[in-house]
């Protein structure tokens, strides 16, 4: 057993990446959890809007945080501030009481402002708009749908490709008149299509199980969604250049997916995560997704207030996909860099 | 037209894999590459393959359309049928139709796979797994065929309807040069390149490497010199570099013979290993 226990440990020794797993990942789980990991809600965007709006901007304190004062605004203006998501909580004062509009699609800040607003008794008027009982699963299925295709894609497009080199077939592809992009893209699209299909059930799914609403339009949402697809399946084929086999791939894509459990938005919001963590939710897909799809889903929001989610993520597929493409030709390509029947002599042509 | 690498160096890391090689693989003929691990068998098929980016050197070769490589113990995708497998390599060289049908139908009956085209490339035998790898890196009627160690752990059987397909190519005026560890195979090659150490040894026809044997090589059943002596059957063979022990016997030597020879030569100062 002695020498069982020894053989472990130096080939323990020698993976590195499960070394990682095992020391450096939960120490940084723990961490960014940690701090990620608060319901607290201290701050909400709030318009204040109507003949009152700066009286309200002056009286409110604590939580609200009024970012927009709108002397002409009405009670419709509040319904589109909240739509585009650019505060949380509208008081018009166009009404007599006073009507707060909450955004119920960011829950624990209307559950936060309702309780609040709630202790005003009847000198204001609380109307919850997108998810009016604040049902949980409303808030949390949209990007939940994200999350599952986001395991799902990069994973299986990690292994399609680790696949080829494990099998040995990366070097038949090689030799084969085939570019590397076109061996990517040949690669991808099945899976694409795939989770496409996979993507309309489970949405279809989550609206039949759970009663979440689906308010905006579903071409704007198939286009981001197109693009989100794309990310994640640039990021799986990025983890297959550095991964020799199955086993690397799965780790690497644990790495990636672990930590948008709880950086992302979808369960706790991103104003809560304190900006020392906050910012790496902005590196991952998943961050933009949510808002897209709680924005679409829930509250009807359009191209007009989600654009620069949609800039965002299209960017990171350029990125993901033109770093995986780089990092493929060099498993493929050292003969592309020169022609046949070229001499050689001296530094690579 | 001759293919081949002229001066080739191929360095990984520190680590020289190649040096200075130089093997002609002429049209019309099996160049076969022999040597022991790590003699630099593969890198030299890769480097030819366009799989290594070479250090220094020339290497000649057709363009893709017209290279056929088979990998060690690859060369098919196990999770399509052996149609499947000809239907995506052929896609990929631009055939289909009645021209892809009509290749696959007669490269197949050639390797004895006709009726196995329904079936998974992995749940077939190893040498019909090589067979239908050759097929495929045959598909396109390349001008060179670079096949590594293609008949590695094939069965004999499997073994002689290779060297058949192989035959049939070169006749067609294909170009082919394959790594192997079998000698009575490389005996079939109109050449033989010995690489040992990622140097080239040997290079000559298989009866004028034979010929040029330098030295005597006896046979006996107790060795002077158990470093350079190999075992043959019941008995060893004894390589003499200059004078023949007196009362000795001599033997013709064959290519495996010549081969160890000339690696026993390269070692010697070193001492070498008894075989």
């Amino acid at each position: 057993m002695r020498a069982m226990i020894l053989k472990e440990f130096r080939e323990l020794r020698r993976d590195r990446r499960t070394m990682a797993m095992i020391i450096v990942f939960p120490l940084l789980l723990l961490i960014i959890f940690g701090y990620a990991a608060t319901f607290d809600v201290e701050d909400v965007p709030t318009a204040a809007l109507g003949p009152q709006a700066q009286l309200v901007a002056d009286q409110a304190v604590g939580l609200f945080d009024v970012i927009t004062i709108d002397t002409d605004g009405t009670a419709d203006t509040a319904r589109t501030l909240l739509r585009d998501g650019d505060v949380q909580v509208a008081i018009a004062t166009d009404t007599q009481p006073p009507t707060a509009f909450v955004d119920g699609s960011n829950l624990f800040a209307a559950q936060a402002a309702v309780g609040a607003l709630g202790r005003l008794g009847d000198q204001i008027t609380v109307d919850v708009l997108f998810n009016p009982d604040l049902i949980t699963s409303w808030v949390l299925v949209p990007p939940l749908i994200g999350y599952i295709m986001m395991f799902i894609g990069t994973v299986v497009a990690a292994i399609g490709l680790v696949k080829e080199r494990e099998n040995g077939t990366l070097e038949q592809l090689a030799v084969m008149p085939l570019s590397p992009s076109s061996v990517i893209m040949g690669k991808i699209t099945p899976y694409f299509i795939v989770a496409a299909i996979d993507m309309v059930v489970v949405t279809l799914l989550g609206m039949l199980l759970f009663g979440v609403p689906f308010v905006g339009s579903v071409a704007v949402f198939a286009v981001g969604v197109a693009i989100f697809l794309f990310v994640l399946l640039g990021v799986g084929v990025l983890i297959s250049t550095v991964s020799q086999n199955t086993g690397q791939a799965i780790q690497l894509a644990i790495f990636f997916l672990v930590p948008q459990i709880l950086l992302a938005g979808m369960i706790f919001p991103l104003s809560s995560i304190p900006w020392a963590i906050r910012w790496i939710s902005y590196l991952f897909p998943l961050t933009y997704y949510t808002t897209i799809s709680k924005g679409i889903m829930l509250r009807g929001a359009g191209l007009d207030s989600l654009w620069p989610q949609y800039v965002v993520l299209a960017a990171m597929a350029a990125f993901v996909f033109t770093a995986a493409v780089l990092r493929f030709r060099r498993d493929l390509v050292p003969r592309r860099h020169r022609k046949p029947d070229a001499a050689a002599d001296g530094a690579p042509a | 037209m001759t293919f081949g690498v002229e001066d080739l160096t191929v360095r990984f890391g520190k680590v020289e894999a190649l040096r200075d090689v130089t093997v002609a693989v002429p049209a019309g003929e099996v160049t076969a590459v022999v040597g022991g691990d790590g003699a630099g068998k593969t890198t030299l098929m890769r480097a030819l393959a366009g799989l290594v980016e070479p250090e220094t050197g020339t290497i000649r070769r057709p363009d893709v359309e017209h290279l056929g490589y088979l990998p060690t113990g690859g060369g098919s995708w196990k999770e399509l049928t052996v149609d499947e497998n000809v239907a995506f390599v052929g896609g990929a060289y631009g055939l289909s139709g009645d021209e892809l049908a009509e290749r696959a139908d007669r490269i197949l009956a050639r390797a004895g796979l006709a009726d196995a085209r329904g079936r998974l490339a992995g749940h077939l035998s190893g040498g019909m797994r090589t067979k239908l790898g050759f097929s495929l890196a045959m598909l396109h009627t390349p001008d060179l065929l670079i096949l590594d160690e293609p008949t590695t752990g094939v069965d004999p059987v499997s073994r002689v309807e290779l060297w058949r397909m192989i035959s049939e190519t070169v006749a067609a005026g294909a170009a082919v040069v394959m790594s192997t560890t079998y000698m009575d195979e490389a005996e079939r090659a109109a050449s033989v390149v010995l690489l040992g150490g990622g140097r080239v040894l040997l290079s000559d026809p298989p009866g004028d490497l034979v010929a040029a044997t330098p030295g005597t090589i006896t046979v006996t059943g107790t060795p002077d010199d158990r470093a350079l002596a190999w075992r043959v059957g019941p008995q060893f063979h004894e390589w003499n570099p200059s004078a023949t022990p007196p009362g000795a016997t001599v033997v013709q030597p064959d290519l495996e013979d010549a081969c160890i020879v000339a690696e026993l030569a390269l070692r010697s100062g070193t001492g070498g290993d008894a075989r």
